[in-house]
């Protein structure tokens, strides 16, 4: 049937070789970790044999005078997502410690950590190593901003197909570019990844360690470990936490210093360069970034106006608006974290969150969910719809920061809110009637958050799915659903989609 | 009045009308492709003819060019009348007047002032618009003229009885960025204005500055006769003219209403005009006039391509009840024959340019833009080298080591505006326009 498959799988394998060869590194630190602690080294050696077992193989069928083009380009995205997950439960399954040595709960943190999900099926954080942990910190902050991305940064030779891949990922036609060469462009934005990561670092270990120099306690708990671990995982806009209690962990400064990276983490990357650069103004011009930030403060007014009136969690106002803002912006851009068990807050307060799930950050930064601009596109367009059914002849072009959104890309932008939200709403059936099949019986409220929370990749949903919590809750076929849809969502389902379309097979 | 020689090439409308009019007191001579067109302009005209391809050196040899103190390229074919400039360039030293149709031309010249070897380029789209804008928008002045490419606006506005700043001084009146108030006559009497004059009824005022602080001061003194922004302003047809029109309209905080019936122009005018509705329906429907409020505009103008189509528009907007319609004439014969029918003003594009070029030379020649009131007062709009007087020195003090009383109105450095003040030190490059007393003239002239 050869000659009847057309896509050049062969240009798309040689791709899927390099990034598994690449991937060795990465698993260096943890294997470091581990040597350092004097910790188990062995579930992070046979990863990197399979990496480099695999990878090479690959590369050896690999044909690298093909071209990627848009097809080639959907299935190494889609197989590249998929087998770095894979290979990222590894350590899980070798380490064989607590409930994530079994496989779908192994593919499940891998498959949730690399998409930046942050749910989490971890029963007992005790009892796990070090280096595992810091493993799936790790491969959150891989994923963060697209494995893709990097791969372009890194990998010369793909050239030109570089902004195919880097466009399939993030399902958007204009990816910024700051270089007439995309992969330059791609190794300016991972540099400026790097750079917020250690930065962040920094702030959170020189809080820990200068503090008592100056006789204040600001992160008692935040040591050299943690602050590396939040770090990968905050500008990622990611979610996990080594710690248990997530970020109720730490102190009320911690959480304050929070807030502000995962904002950043779901600035539009491209527009932190143009600050850094000096055109801070550009920022501060686009619809988008004022958008995402008055929801975020409109969203944390109302959680706050709600908690304030709730005399059960007996808070006095800064810890009401701190914990209203950083749960907000934890949901809001996706990362996941919690400062407290927001499913002791009333109805309405989580209401708000799950309301917040459904928006995201900007697009061109580490965020998911549906993103700003889409929403801001969607209500605009809604806005001319109403002003043109008065004025049926009158052409109104729908404009975001002074640009012209061409009509084409405004129907594929109702069409994946909508997608977006059918998948949803699927997920929420299918979690209902499984959870029923097996006895769990939840309830609408936790069924749709956990819908909503892994499909959007956001992390932790409400009640028994609680940011306190874990997804075990849910019977394993449940769970293995959510892997499906993890991935699913993190590159923006239509490179998924297509691959199951014959068509895509076909001439 | 010095006699200069001037070379016209391309014997069309604007050609003859501008050969016509500098005939009487200079040298011209046209030169034509078309043998028929120069033998008709023979008899018409007096002056001397040549038949030939104006792009070619020889050719431009022959008519005088080498010599020549003025060339003017008024061809149909923009490309042909850029080529001809820097032909010119190669033989001899005239002052080279190009006219176009694409504004983007004018645009590319005005980065420079050097562009194409042309020492001036005129747009014929822009200058249709900007003539159409003033009568839309100033209505109330009694004269207009725009300096330094539209950057720059000189107005004259008789002060009445009611308008609201009579009574007040210059300083109370004064409350526009970047005007100047140039000049006031009292009784035939030139006054130049302090902070401390009071202005009174009867007096006319000139004022220079930024379009838009212009409308913003007509608006000020006549309320009634100058439209404001709430007031329907419809644009029939989204070509060139109707483009321009409207986006010069935009610069002057009006929202405009297009008419386009092709829908991609109308997307892409859309695209490009923020501020006008843009509405893609056939402008001649009677149904859709009405139902989109378009019978009650306060201006309507017809920009359509063809003069029976803005006849028809016209005429039908007259009757449905627009208040004022303004149309777009492409033959100039017609032009008497709109205004008859009841049209309240016919713009012909053909016209203005002619009459712009016109204006120009005969500037160019006498070094001034504009002589008020007899000749009390002239306007001269001076580019500043690095000879100048005026390079290095702040306005206060140019004005305090001449005799005569000047005005700066508007300074223009590299395409802005820069707000004329008493500390504003010139450069070299800056286009001034200064408003002076006539016996100061050659003084000014000679210091600039």
């Amino acid at each position: 049937m050869g000659q009847y498959l057309r896509v050049e799988w062969r240009a798309s394998v040689g791709l899927i070789g390099a990034v598994l060869l690449y991937l060795t590194l990465p698993l260096l630190f943890p294997l470091a970790l581990a040597v350092l602690y004097g910790e188990p080294v062995l579930p992070f050696l046979v990863p990197m044999a399979v990496t480099l077992g695999i990878g090479g193989g690959l590369r050896t069928l690999a044909d690298i005078e093909e071209d990627v083009g848009p097809r080639e380009a959907f299935l190494a995205v889609a197989t590249i997502w998929l087998l770095v997950a894979a290979i990222g439960a590894l350590p899980f399954l070798v380490a064989g410690n607590g409930t994530i040595a079994q496989p779908v709960n192994a593919m499940f943190e891998a498959m949730s950590g690399l998409t930046t999900t942050g749910a989490t099926v971890i029963g007992d954080f005790d009892a796990h190593s070090q280096s595992v942990l810091m493993w799936r910190q790790l491969l959150q902050w891989l994923g963060g901003l697209g494995i893709l991305i990097l791969v372009t940064a890194v990998l010369s030779e793909i050239g030109v197909g570089g902004a195919q891949l880097m466009e399939t990922e993030t399902q958007s036609q204009s990816s910024n570019r700051l270089t007439p060469r995309i992969s330059e462009t791609a190794q300016l934005i991972w540099g400026l990844y790097l750079g917020l990561t250690v930065l962040v670092v920094a702030v959170l270990a020189g809080m820990h360690y200068l503090g008592p120099v100056v006789g204040v306690e600001l992160a008692p708990n935040m040591n050299l470990y943690n602050a590396v671990a939040h770090a990968l995982t905050s500008i990622s806009t990611a979610g996990f936490s080594p710690e248990a209690r997530s970020i109720e962990a730490f102190s009320a400064a911690v959480q304050w210093v929070l807030v502000p990276v995962m904002l950043l983490g779901s600035t539009s990357f491209v527009l932190i360069y143009f600050a850094i650069q000096g055109a801070p103004m550009r920022l501060l011009r686009s619809e988008e970034f004022r958008f995402y930030i008055g929801v975020f403060v409109l969203f944390t007014a109302t959680s706050a106006a709600l908690l304030v009136g709730t005399q059960e969690l007996d808070m006095g106002l800064h810890d009401t608006v701190r914990h209203a803002a950083f749960n907000v912006a934890s949901i809001l851009t996706t990362t996941g974290y919690a400062s407290q068990d927001f499913t002791n807050w009333p109805n309405a307060g989580q209401n708000v969150l799950f309301a917040a799930m459904f928006v995201g950050g900007m697009v061109g930064s580490t965020t998911c969910s549906i993103k700003s601009l889409r929403w801001l596109v969607v209500l605009k367009s809604f806005r001319r719809d109403l002003f043109t059914a008065i004025h049926p002849n009158a052409v109104r072009p729908v404009r975001v920061s002074g640009n012209s959104v061409d009509e084409e890309t405004i129907r594929d932008i109702y069409g994946y809110v909508l997608l977006s939200i059918v998948i949803f709403f699927l997920l929420t059936l299918f979690i209902v009637i499984d959870g029923a099949r097996s006895g769990v019986d939840p309830t609408e409220f936790e069924a749709m958050g956990a819908a909503a929370s892994t499909v959007l990749n956001i992390g932790p949903a409400f009640g028994r799915a609680g940011p306190m919590n874990n997804y075990l809750v849910f019977p394993e076929s449940t769970r293995a659903v959510m892997v499906v849809l993890m991935w699913l969502g993190r590159i923006e389902i239509v490179p998924v989609l297509v691959l199951f379309t014959p068509s895509f097979w076909r001439s | 009045m010095v006699t200069v020689q001037v070379v016209v090439i391309g014997a069309g409308e604007v050609g003859t009308s501008i050969a016509a009019d500098l005939a009487s007191d200079h040298d011209v001579v046209v030169v034509d492709i078309d043998e028929s067109r120069v033998e008709e302009i023979k008899y018409d005209i007096d002056v001397l003819t040549l038949v030939g391809d104006g792009t070619k050196s020889s050719v431009l040899t022959k008519a005088g060019a080498v010599e020549a103190d003025m060339l003017i390229a008024s061809t149909d074919d923009d490309k042909t009348n850029l080529v001809i400039c820097g032909t010119a360039e190669t033989i001899g030293d005239p002052f080279k007047i190009a006219r176009v149709k694409s504004a983007e031309y004018q645009r590319t010249w005005e980065q420079t002032g050097e562009a194409f070897d042309a020492d001036f380029v005129i747009c014929a789209n822009l200058q249709a618009a900007g003539t159409i804008v003033d009568v839309i928008g100033l209505p109330s002045a009694v004269e207009v003229s725009s300096f330094v490419g539209g950057l720059v606006q000189m107005a004259e506005f008789d002060i009445t009885e009611g308008s609201p700043i009579t009574g007040q001084t210059v300083a109370e009146a004064d409350r526009f960025d970047s005007l100047t108030f140039a000049a006031l006559f009292r009784d035939d009497d030139l006054v130049l204005p302090r902070g401390s004059t009071i202005i009174k009824a009867d007096d006319r005022m000139v004022v220079i500055g930024r379009p838009e602080s212009v409308q913003g001061f007509a608006q000020q003194i006549a309320p009634v006769a100058t439209p404001d922004r709430g007031d329907d302003i419809v644009i029939i047809g989204g070509g060139e003219i109707g483009y321009h029109t409207a986006r010069m309209l935009e610069a002057r905080e009006f929202s405009p209403k297009l008419i386009e019936q092709d829908s991609d122009r109308a997307r892409a005018l859309a695209e490009d005009l923020p501020e006008t509705l843009v509405m893609n329906h056939d402008p001649t429907d009677t149904g859709f006039l009405r139902r989109e409020r378009l019978d009650e505009a306060n201006v309507l103008v017809s920009a359509l391509d063809s003069d029976e189509n803005n006849m028809l528009v016209s005429v039908l907007a007259k009757r449905i009840g627009a208040e004022r319609v303004i149309s777009l004439v492409d033959r100039s014969d017609y032009v008497q024959l709109f205004q008859e029918i009841g049209i309240d003003a016919a713009v012909s594009p053909r016209d203005v340019t002619a009459e712009e070029i016109i204006r120009f030379t005969r500037e160019k020649v006498a070094e001034n833009i504009a002589v008020l009131e007899g000749g009390k007062a002239e306007v001269l709009e001076l580019e500043l080298d690095a000879d100048s007087e005026f390079v290095g020195r702040s306005i206060r003090d140019i004005d305090e080591s001449v005799d005569s009383d000047v005005v700066f109105g508007a300074v223009s450095r590299r395409g802005t505006e820069v707000v004329p003040r008493g500390d504003t030190v010139l450069e070299r490059g800056d286009n001034v326009v200064i408003f002076v007393e006539s016996e100061f003239v050659d003084e000014m002239l000679a210091m600039g």
